[in-house]
């Protein structure tokens, strides 16, 4: 008899945590609830942020409406989950959300060893100082002495570290658990300089009382690739969620945009054009998507440089130029596989 | 024969102390199961997701760096280096908090039952101000309110070699030269007898019922010890003095404002519920007490003392330990305004580059467990000395 409990307990483990392990996939699931939940950060101006309507703008937002696009046809198809830096990648593992896109930089110890997996490359970026235009800084390698406010939980904490140590300079560190209280103890004088990616510095000064008091320093200390990420092991959805990227850069070098795009696939004899808009071929099968998913994406979000001018271009209040995030055949680093 | 028909019936399911093992062993059978089974479905997800397990990366080096510690730390040290600071600066936020709040809360207990109008209706405000109001906005309200107030490093307040600024309080460092072991010798020494001295005037009064004032005396003493040990070792101290620099004051000993923050904070909510406690723990004596005091001709002080104050203890003790443990606990608010405590290195910094949320959150709650349950054991003990004893 006690053989046979040991067999039952033994085999109902085995069984539940077999049942744990093969969930449904991520399409599936997401198909299922006809909703892309998406974790996004709690405001960063131009990246992803909340209106008074709660309607969410913003780079990493478009990403997960191109990606609800692809599947659904309908970039609304997204709820938001607001996550705080330290949040978020146990939000993702958990399964509380679908895609994280979240100005989150790329490295090899989160793509590694937390379970996860980056995509594409939404926003290259890198690490800068902000400091008061009256301590007379000009050169971040004259900050030796000087204290310094970031937030908690990003790369950005230990690229502080890394560079101060490289240089030799002497710092103080004030690492504040939120983004808006760290640059709240550095707007009341706790801090001579703050610190993050230099996207999130020129989002941060514009929300500083007097912006024109505060210089960003011309250095970048870091690499900060930043992209949205999946769970580690679903491989037909982290294609989706690259794909949906590459499309959007591939449409804008191919001159495709959200306004000329029906044209363009009724009008266009270009094989490669009609492929990717699912004129010629089926495309979409392979990634379990309908064979307009493209087409969707470009009608309903744009391409990548309508996105990127749309939130934090020159005409936004962010203000940022194209720079290094241009196509490579504009000079920048956007390159995307072709659809084929 | 009524005996007998209980015994043809008595089965074994039918005896009480077999059917109270049984449902000990199924109840046992049913925790091991399930515990087994949570933390076998956890492993099989972790592997399957590709998450990384165990606490091989306490090892690891850190990287990052901490505002406050206590012991010598750089961002080379490993990540179970960093774990030791923040517990450190957990601890010993708690244990200044709950000298300070019990400070407070005596003081402001006391203030409420005063004669005097004024006292008493300004102790009443600050209770009822400082309980009424979220810790966390209290702290935000402390360390904002203290940076705006003071001024920037340039224009620093100074006094002699102290220097006071929004980046904290600088004082003289002092540097331990050779010889300054005879001080502590001296200082250990003065200790003893200071000890002596006390346990002897005790004896003494219990014999022959003559007072001595042995605490001033024991005071004295380690004050003149100490003092003759520093002159014949010939002042072994040196002092780094605080001196500006381009951004800061550099050098000396610096108090942050978010230790000054975080311990204001923790020690004013506190002390507002232990006054009430205490205020309720002295009018549980009643009254009778204090006449009978008075009329064996006791000091007003004395009867404060000896007669109500033992009696108003063991009332208060039992809710002061759970003040004491919600301060230790409420420590981790200080995260928020980057005092670096145990929440905000291990459960933020660390569990956010290792991503390992299970074991860095598992070592918290131990922590907080532990640093629980030895003040409820401490204060466990406390009041079994002060309880009634029975004669």
């Amino acid at each position: 008899m006690k053989s046979n409990v040991v067999k039952l307990l033994s085999t109902a483990a085995i069984a539940a945590t077999i049942s744990a392990g093969a969930a449904a996939t991520t399409l599936e699931d997401v198909k299922k609830k006809g909703f892309i939940q998406c974790g996004v950060s709690q405001g960063v101006p131009g990246f992803s942020n909340a209106d008074s309507n709660g309607n969410w703008t913003g780079i990493d937002v478009d990403a997960c409406r191109a990606t609800a696009a692809a599947i659904f046809g309908d970039a609304q198809k997204v709820k938001f989950t607001p996550l705080s830096a330290k949040e978020r990648f146990t939000a993702l593992q958990s399964g509380e959300i679908d895609m994280l896109s979240r100005n989150t930089t790329w490295t090899y110890t989160r793509d590694t060893s937390l379970g996860l997996d980056f995509t594409a490359v939404n926003f290259y970026d890198g690490q800068g100082f902000m400091a008061r235009k009256d301590l007379g800084v000009t050169s971040a390698l004259d900050l030796d002495g000087a204290t310094v406010c970031t937030e908690q939980g990003t790369t950005t904490e230990l690229n502080m570290a890394d560079f101060f140590r490289k240089h030799n300079l002497s710092y103080v560190p004030v690492v504040v658990q939120k983004a808006d209280e760290a640059l709240a103890a550095y707007a009341s004088g706790r801090c001579d300089v703050f610190t993050t990616d230099k996207s999130g510095l020129a989002a941060h000064r514009s929300k500083l009382a007097n912006p024109g008091q505060h210089i960003i320093l011309d250095e970048t200390i870091s690499k900060e690739p930043l992209g949205p990420v999946v769970r580690h092991g679903d491989n037909q959805w982290k294609d989706i969620v690259t794909w949906a990227m590459f499309v959007q850069v591939n449409a804008e070098e191919m001159g495709i945009s959200s306004k000329n795009v029906a044209k363009i696939k009724k009008e266009s004899n270009d094989p490669g054009i009609k492929r990717l808009l699912g004129a010629e071929g089926d495309m979409g099968a392979q990634l379990g998507l309908s064979s307009d998913w493209a087409y969707d994406i470009i009608a309903e979000v744009g391409n990548y440089g309508e996105v990127f001018e749309r939130n934090v271009g020159p005409s936004t209040p962010v203000g940022l130029p194209r720079g290094i995030n241009n196509l490579w055949t504009e000079g920048g680093v956007m390159y995307a596989p072709p659809v084929r | 024969m009524s005996d007998k028909t209980t015994s043809s019936n008595k089965s074994l399911l039918n005896d009480a102390g077999t059917r109270a093992l049984i449902f000990q062993i199924v109840l046992l059978a049913v925790v091991v199961f399930v515990s087994y089974y949570l933390f076998s479905n956890l492993q099989a997800n972790l592997a399957n997701q590709g998450i990384s397990t165990g606490f091989a990366f306490l090892n690891q080096p850190a990287g990052f760096p901490i505002l406050i510690h206590l012991i010598e730390y750089t961002e080379a040290d490993t990540y179970g280096r960093a774990f030791v600071v923040a517990l450190i600066n957990t601890t010993v936020i708690s244990l200044m908090g709950i000298v300070l709040a019990t400070i407070i809360g005596v003081i402001m207990g006391l203030a409420r039952l005063s004669n005097n109008w004024l006292v008493a209706r300004l102790a009443t405000v600050y209770v009822e101000t400082l309980r009424n109001i979220p810790l966390l906005l209290q702290m935000f309200f402390w360390y904002f309110a203290v940076l705006s107030a003071l001024p920037s490093p340039k224009n620093s307040i100074i006094f002699a070699d102290f220097f006071l600024n929004k980046r904290g309080i600088y004082s003289p460092n002092p540097l331990f030269q050779e010889g300054f072991g005879i001080v502590i010798a001296g200082f250990i020494l003065s200790i003893i007898a200071s000890i002596a001295v006390i346990v002897w005037a005790k004896k003494r009064q219990t014999r022959t019922g003559l007072w001595f004032p042995a605490y001033w005396a024991s005071l004295g003493l380690i004050i003149v010890i100490t003092f003759l040990a520093l002159a014949v070792s010939g002042f072994p101290i040196e002092f780094d003095l605080p001196q500006k620099s381009r951004f800061n004051v550099t050098g000396g000993m610096v108090l942050p404002p978010e230790f000054v923050a975080v311990l204001v904070a923790l020690s004013t909510y506190t002390g507002a519920f232990i006054a009430e406690i205490v205020r309720a723990g002295i009018l549980s004596v009643n009254w009778g007490q204090t006449e009978a005091a008075r009329s064996l001709g006791l000091k007003d002080s004395l009867t404060q003392r000896l007669i109500v104050l033992p009696q108003a203890l063991r009332v208060i003790i039992p809710p002061l330990t759970s003040q004491f443990l919600n301060l230790a606990k409420n420590s981790s608010l200080g995260a928020a305004i980057a005092y670096p405590e145990l929440v905000a290195v291990v459960m933020g910094t660390t569990l956010n580059q290792t991503g390992q949320a299970i074991e860095t959150i598992g070592l918290c709650m131990l922590v907080y467990g532990t640093l629980s349950l030895t003040i409820s054991m401490f204060m466990n003990w406390y009041n079994k000395k002060m309880s009634l004893t029975e004669r």
